[in-house]
């Protein structure tokens, strides 16, 4: 970053005549991010094959239910790309509908887990004392338990619809938000720009949201990338033990429920959808890594 | 130490306390009670004896007594009677210990010896090819369901090339030592598969935050050859973090092995904790979530301690 320069010595090296173009910060963290190519290729992909499938009712070529009783688990030919399924429905349709419904809950149940991890590391952080103490304690609590028998028993008894599946994967996956942003708000805290809005009057719940937030929001962000990634990872391993959304909407891992029977005869049922969760959270991990390097400063 | 050692177990008590709370109003909150899995087939069952089946399993008292009752006799450790088999669920839980310890065991040593030096020389040879590879491999295997892999290995193992048995632990009437390995293999692998890209990617960055060190560089002026100084001078000190990661993932296999177990048909405490969800033997499922959740704070504790151990600038006071 040898080219970049503060905003006061760009003043005083315009004062003496010598032309500077000043970057913005936000200018520096794009440059940087389009640096991580692996990053921008898995944008570009995660795109695309986001636009697929919301277009899905569009562009694919079958109904999500629709079934061909000529052609039952027919293996990928012409007139269907990828094969079809026991009941005879396009597997390359169920996937782009699927993929709307697994990408939704996965970006859904991140944004919520990282809601609930921010404001109760962020309370913990700012408030201190027994407050802290309290929260801190909870986040323990929360961590002591395996996550995933907690989320399988749970579904085991819920709604299984995909609004349900978002709330249990989302409730449970705070915790390490929780942690990060109350070591971020702790150092952030004894900042002098904190000690000034204080002095100035501002109420805690603007000093949170105006001035601590924001300067922490690389990691928020960051977790939330790789949220996304497990929770898709989640719902389709509860789908694969039949507690995900339930049949006849698609999910990615839903599609895989009874594939373990048929895989020997029918193997495309099991490698496409797998494949497609695979290559999603892989392309939402590169974003991730890439995001890590450009939003933190000190690289 | 031994002072650090007594605080922090009894700090575990009320911890403790806290998780069976937790753990039993969330079993507690499951509408419908045992006698569901008999509504459920659509049988007709005789109220007077549904009433009489919830009597004699406790479930007809207040929810209080019967939370009270159940951490009373835990403390005695009786972890109550299985629903489904009216045994108790401690000796169910003993049972099927010894194949789900063998199954983690082996998973974990694959884990260290393959995670260990690929971290290592990932970090020695940063940007190198092999660098590359190791790197991309971890973040596949970091993105992959675990359950996808499994079925992934048994279809190209079992059924294609035919090297390994889909399931099971041994097979009946053989049960010899190379039989009992080729069904362990499978199952070990896709266990091992989470650990082994998370140790290399930690081993990797822990590495390459020592080679940057001071004494590594006096370690090379003093003329040492390189291989004496990776080996000696870095690896010991990069694996103190490592260490304690790995000892954490310990209990974390369990929640592994409830997927691994299930896909590969391993009769161990996973695949009864599905069972028992899906037959709503709720004191199995408590006891068997009581157990992981105990696993997890008692590893807690015992990576700090080797934390310590290992790094003496780590002070308990």
């Amino acid at each position: 970053m040898s080219e970049t320069v503060s905003s006061n010595q760009a003043q005083s090296l315009a004062a003496e005549g010598i032309a500077v173009q000043l970057r913005s910060n936000k200018k520096i963290m794009w440059e940087k991010f389009l640096q991580h190519k692996l990053a921008v290729v898995a944008s570009i992909f995660l795109l695309l094959l986001a636009t697929l499938c919301f277009l899905a009712p569009v562009i694919a070529p079958y109904e999500f239910d629709a079934i061909d009783l000529y052609n039952i688990r027919s293996a990928p030919s012409m007139k269907h790309l990828l094969g079809t399924d026991a009941l005879g429905r396009d597997l390359l349709t169920r996937l782009l509908f699927g993929g709307r419904i697994s990408i939704t809950i996965g970006l859904t149940a991140a944004l919520l887990g990282s809601f609930v991890g921010t404001v109760i590391g962020s309370s913990a952080g700012y408030f201190g004392g027994r407050i802290d103490n309290l929260l801190m304690r909870f986040t323990d609590l929360a961590y002591s338990i395996p996550t995933l028998p907690l989320i399988i028993v749970i579904s085991s008894y819920s709604n299984t619809q995909a609004f349900g599946i978002v709330v249990i994967i989302g409730l449970f996956s705070w915790m390490q938000t929780a942690r990060v942003v109350r070591g971020a708000i702790l150092s952030v805290k004894e900042n002098e720009y904190v000690t000034a809005a204080r002095a100035l009057g501002a109420k805690d719940r603007l000093i949170i949201l105006r001035h601590v937030l924001p300067n922490i929001s690389n990691s928020i962000i960051v977790g939330a990338t790789l949220g996304v990634g497990n929770a898709i990872i989640t719902e389709s391993s509860l789908s694969f033990l039949g507690l995900g959304v339930s049949p006849p909407t698609p999910t990615w891992g839903n599609m895989l429920m009874d594939s373990q029977a048929t895989m020997a005869s029918q193997p495309w049922l099991t490698v496409f959808p797998g494949m497609a969760i695979l290559l999603t959270v892989l392309c939402v991990n590169f974003i991730g890594d890439g995001l890590q390097d450009a939003l933190d400063p000190t690289l | 130490m031994l002072k650090y050692v007594i605080r922090r177990t009894l700090q575990m008590i009320p911890l403790l306390f806290a998780i069976s709370v937790v753990i039993f109003s969330i079993i507690q909150a499951a509408p419908g009670g045992p006698e569901g899995t008999l509504l459920d087939r659509g049988m007709f069952v005789d109220p007077a004896a549904i009433d009489a089946y919830r009597a004699r399993l406790g479930v007809d008292q207040p929810v209080y007594i019967q939370y009270f009752k159940w951490v009373g006799a835990m403390l005695t450790g009786d972890m109550g009677i299985s629903f489904q088999t009216q045994r108790p669920v401690l000796m169910m839980i003993l049972e099927r210990m010894p194949d789900t310890l063998r199954l983690m065991g082996l998973s974990f040593i694959v884990a260290a010896i393959i995670a260990i030096p690929l971290g290592v020389f990932s970090a020695v040879k940063q940007y190198s090819t092999f660098d590359f590879l190791a790197t991309g491999a971890s973040f596949i295997a970091i993105a992959m369901p675990v359950f996808w892999f499994g079925l992934m290995m048994q279809y190209f193992f079992s059924v294609k090339l035919q090297w390994l048995p889909v399931a099971g632990t041994m097979t009946v009437g053989v049960g010899g030592f190379m039989d009992k390995l080729k069904h362990i293999l499978m199952p070990a692998t896709v266990l091992s598969l989470h650990s082994i890209a998370g140790w290399s990617r930690y081993m990797r960055s822990s590495m390459l935050g020592v080679l940057n060190q001071d004494y590594i560089r006096t370690a090379h002026s003093k003329g040492l050859e390189k291989r004496t100084v990776i080996s000696v001078h870095a690896v010991k000190n990069a694996s103190i973090p490592v260490v304690s990661v790995m000892t954490l993932d310990i209990a974390r296999l369990f929640s592994g092995a409830v997927i691994t177990e299930t896909i590969f048909g391993w009769p161990g405490i996973g695949r009864m904790f599905i069972q028992a969800m899906h037959a709503r033997d709720y004191p199995l499922l408590m006891g068997i979530m009581m157990m992981g959740s105990t696993m997890v704070v008692v590893f807690n504790l015992i990576a700090d301690v080797i934390y310590g151990w290992l790094d003496p600038r780590i002070s308990y006071e």
